[in-house]
């Protein structure tokens, strides 16, 4: 290694590290902020001088977050493994079936992808006022149960299972359903695993759909919740921030069990470039 | 490998037999995902298009035919063309940025052996975390002084202080940065796979050659990076012109102040639609969203299909 390559990989890691605490500041400031009592809040330093939990118990006792939590919870984890059995189900259909206006059906559910979804909102609240699905579990989820990404996806990897394999248990007597749940499905895990957790992800984060289609603060999901609770508590930035740490903590440690996953699902979805 | 016409004919039956068991499986499999397409994403999309050809609001029954009137009652209202203004601006300002930062952040951590993956898992945490909690953080961290911290950041480095989402000039290009800096993350992971496939061979071949660092870049890896920096380009452009979160809950009750000079698209179609009811006229301001991520969409395969192999 010569000098030059020694120095270039010096000022790398300094460029790297000071990146690295502007993009972690942001983190570090919400949790220290959450930490501190009111009279605390308006002061300009960094680290509280009495730290407290006081807001994270006034959040749980005072205010619908833990039941905000536990909206965001079941539509997340409901959505995910929708997603994970459709998609997986219509990737594995497409990639492994021969049948007539195979192509056709392929495109038409990847051209959906073209459409935004703020295009879909006004007919999806019309449909859900008229359905009777406005405030319910079942109007936050119906509009991501299945993904035209997920199914790309699936697809691909799907394709990559031998023929052969799949014969062979049809031999055996197993059923085509048998065949693409225990066959089919446990070969693809890993890019199931990465589709799964990017999805919960998403689905924890949304905020426009649940925004519009829920009404009763009772249902609101966390992001939703945040925002109104927010912007009804404008001078207490310490219980703004209290909230922001509750609702931001658990996706840090699905995270960081998960990274690899993460990263993976991710790389896979430059796929499409 | 010719055999007797007796033996293949029931064995031809039992493979049509097999094969149109397939076929059914197959549409069975296929039946309610399908259903879902057609009713969920299709069936609106048509839906969308033709309301915006109708004079309607949500509360009265009546749908009137009115024609291309809404695409004219949009382009004629000035609070639409600066939000279409604004969202070119974020775009503008936002897209750029990101591209380059993050291409910048790959290449350094190509660089380096050591940390690479925890440097990748600190820089895509805003990535993961809740858009609507990020914008909150920034928020309070764009305060005023003496509680704003970037603020009080400056004032230490003797810097004037800065009005950051107060001001109407300043607020967009304040939501540009926190945005920013919540997508780095996902390019950079995308960069540095893009970077990991670029053949050693290739440098080494032009190293012998005597290339110099400078060289390198710009003549190998940049070239060959093409088709990610496209494609990075293109999702980043039709996120910036989807921009909404960010908006509604860094600008003072998410009117996208202060006065509109933060209004995008978005959240012009959201005011029109669930403040005013104005069905109608959003659903038009929809259909421009859709057609403007249709045209970067094509342009983007366009690009995609010229590029030159190496």
């Amino acid at each position: 290694m010569t000098r030059s390559d020694r120095m270039v990989k010096l000022v790398s890691y300094i460029v790297l590290s000071a990146l690295a605490i502007v993009m972690i500041f942001p983190f570090f400031w919400m949790v220290l902020s959450s930490l501190k009592p009111f009279r605390e809040i308006y002061r300009p330093y960094l680290f509280p001088k009495s730290p407290t939990l006081a807001n994270f118990q006034k959040i749980m006792s005072a205010s619908l977050f833990p039941r905000w939590f536990l909206n965001s919870l079941i539509v997340a984890l409901s959505t995910t493994f929708s997603v994970m059995f459709f998609d997986s189900l219509v990737g594995y259909t497409i990639a492994k079936y021969s049948f007539p206006g195979r192509n056709i059906i392929f495109l038409f559910i990847l051209s959906t992808l073209m459409i935004p979804t703020e295009m879909l909102i006004i007919p999806w609240y019309v449909m859900s006022s008229r359905l009777g699905w406005i405030d319910t579990y079942w109007g936050i989820m119906f509009p991501g149960m299945i993904t035209a990404f997920g199914i790309f996806l699936m697809k691909q990897f799907m394709e990559t299972i031998p023929d052969d394999l799949l014969d062979a248990a049809r031999i055996d007597g197993v059923s085509e359903f048998g065949i693409f749940w225990r066959v089919a499905l446990p070969l693809v895990k890993p890019a199931l695993a990465s589709l799964a957790i990017l999805n919960f992800i998403g689905n924890w984060n949304a905020f426009l759909w649940p925004l519009i289609v829920v009404s009763k603060p009772g249902m609101y999901t966390l992001p939703v919740g945040l925002a109104t609770f927010s912007s009804e508590n404008l001078m207490h930035w310490e219980l703004i921030m209290t909230g922001a740490t509750v609702s931001t903590i658990p996706l840090i440690i699905v995270f960081l069990i998960f990274q690899k996953q993460i990263i993976r699902g991710i790389m896979l979805s430059g796929l499409k470039g | 490998m010719k055999r007797g016409r007796d033996s293949v004919a029931p064995l031809w039956g039992e493979i049509v037999k097999l094969r149109h068991k397939k076929v059914l499986t197959a549409y069975l499999f296929l039946s309610i995902p399908l259903l879902f397409f057609a009713f969920i994403r299709f069936y609106p999309m048509i839906s969308a298009f033709y309301m915006s050809f109708t004079n309607w609001n949500i509360i009265s029954p009546v749908r009137k035919f009115v024609g291309l009137s809404n695409y004219v009652g949009i382009f004629n209202d000035p609070v639409f063309m600066i939000s279409l203004f604004n969202t070119l601006k974020y775009v503008l300002y936002g897209v750029p940025s990101v591209i380059v930062l993050s291409l910048a952040l790959a290449l350094l951590l190509n660089n380096v052996t050591k940390f690479q993956s925890f440097y990748r898992l600190i820089y895509v945490m805003p990535y993961i975390t809740p858009i609507v909690a990020t914008s909150w953080v920034w928020r309070w961290m764009y305060q005023k002084p003496p509680i704003g911290v970037i603020n009080n950041f400056l004032s230490f480095l003797g810097l004037p202080a800065r009005n950051f989402l107060m001001s109407t000039t300043e607020a967009l290009p304040s939501i540009v940065a926190t945005t920013v800096w919540g997508q780095i993350g996902y390019c950079v992971i995308i960069f540095l796979a893009g970077l990991q496939n670029i053949p050693k061979e290739y440098l080494e071949a032009a190293r012998v050659d005597g290339a110099n660092r400078r060289q390198l870049l710009f003549k190998i890896t940049i070239p060959l990076l093409n088709p990610v920096i496209v494609f990075l380009s293109v999702t980043q452009t039709i996120m910036f012109l989807r921009i909404f979160t960010q908006v509604y809950n860094m600008t003072d009750q998410g009117l996208g102040g202060p006065l509109n000079s933060t209004l995008p698209l978005v959240l012009y179609i959201y005011q029109k639609a669930f403040k005013s009811f104005d069905m109608g006229t959003a659903a038009a301001a929809t259909v421009v969203l859709f057609l403007m991520i249709l045209a970067i969409t094509v342009l983007q395969l366009k690009v995609l299909n010229r590029r030159v192999q190496y």
